[in-house]
């Protein structure tokens, strides 16, 4: 059994995995959107005192950061127990794409150059992980939302503003892939 | 303790995103660029299944486990905020590869420099709560 799930999962398991944890949310009286945490963050941080968005009553949103916090634990065991020493499977045109950015394809997660050791001693580095987190929080709480609470939740309560916010996520990724990461690498 | 259930299914999605690659900042650009299935495979199964879901939550008028009948609020009515804010976290998600949830998972994965992702969208939040009158809704 271990040893199935130590494979990589296909993406039709996730998928029902996911809109699972969406339905098990809503039984537990909640509903599934994890970029409010940033902002039960900001105010557990004391930026209530300053500005009226993040003045509420964190409590209420408790059980958002226990889920949060299950994310990392998930992480966590994904990486020990769960771990595969399988390459990801990423796609061939996707490896050649990436290779003309100068970002090698090292058979992980997630590549070396930007996420591993030695971006400790790269400004350019830290510096497009800080912005890049910056749109992502700034442009979910203008949105009112992300993946998880537009993407999924919006989306199968049939939202159109859900629709109109997922229109926005592939406009902007599009944007950055196609034009602005040639710019930055 | 009534928390402990939400430790569990924040651990299952964790396990999830990370076994389904979906954490991954090699996918998200493969999804970007249209070459491969898998993220939309992912996203599409969920959406599917979900509304499925919703759909019979509705039509059973299911009450969750306070007894209080389920509730989905419907989204406010603006188009400026959506398309906007979208694309502006759209440009950060394929920067970074990552998504809010995708970003703790990773930390728990190992991958220590999502702190400094996380530092960036907690930054990005408050700034958005500093300047947010301002802004077309």
């Amino acid at each position: 059994m271990l040893e199935l799930l130590r494979q990589p999962w296909p993406w039709y398991t996730s998928g029902a995995a996911i809109a699972f944890i969406m339905v098990l949310l809503l039984i537990f009286g909640k509903s599934f959107g994890f970029s409010s945490n940033l902002r039960t963050l900001c105010t557990l941080a004391g930026a209530g005192k300053r500005h009226q968005f993040f003045d509420f009553d964190w409590k209420t949103q408790k059980w958002n950061l226990l889920f949060l916090l299950g994310a990392v634990l998930g992480g966590v065991i994904a990486a020990t127990l769960l771990k595969s020493e399988i390459p990801m499977a990423l796609s061939q045109s996707t490896i050649d794409d990436l290779a003309k950015l100068n970002i090698i394809f090292d058979g992980q997660l997630n590549p070396s150059q930007l996420f591993g050791y030695q971006l400790i001693s790269s400004p350019k580095g830290i510096v497009i992980l800080l912005a890049g987190g910056a749109l992502v929080g700034f442009g979910s709480r203008y949105a009112g939302g992300c993946t998880s609470g537009h993407a999924i939740s919006g989306l199968s309560n049939l939202q159109l503003p859900s629709l109109l916010a997922v229109i926005g996520f592939f406009t902007g990724g599009l944007a950055m892939t196609h034009f602005l990461l040639p710019l930055i690498f | 303790m009534k928390g402990v259930k939400f430790i569990l299914t924040g651990i299952l999605f964790g396990i999830v995103m990370a076994k389904s690659e979906a954490i991954s900042w090699y996918r998200i650009q493969e999804m970007f660029r249209f070459q491969s299935f898998h993220m939309y495979g992912i996203i599409g199964t969920a959406v599917i299944l979900g509304m499925l879901a919703v759909y019979l939550i509705k039509k059973t008028k299911l009450r969750n486990i306070q007894g209080q009948p389920i509730v989905l609020h419907d989204k406010d009515k603006s188009w400026s905020r959506y398309l906007i804010g979208g694309s502006i976290f759209g440009l950060g998600w394929a920067l970074t590869g990552a998504c809010p949830g995708p970003m703790f998972v990773n930390i728990g994965y190992g991958y220590w420099a999502m702190i400094i992702v996380v530092l960036g969208a907690l930054s990005g939040t408050y700034l958005y709560g500093t300047i947010k009158n301002k802004l077309p809704h």
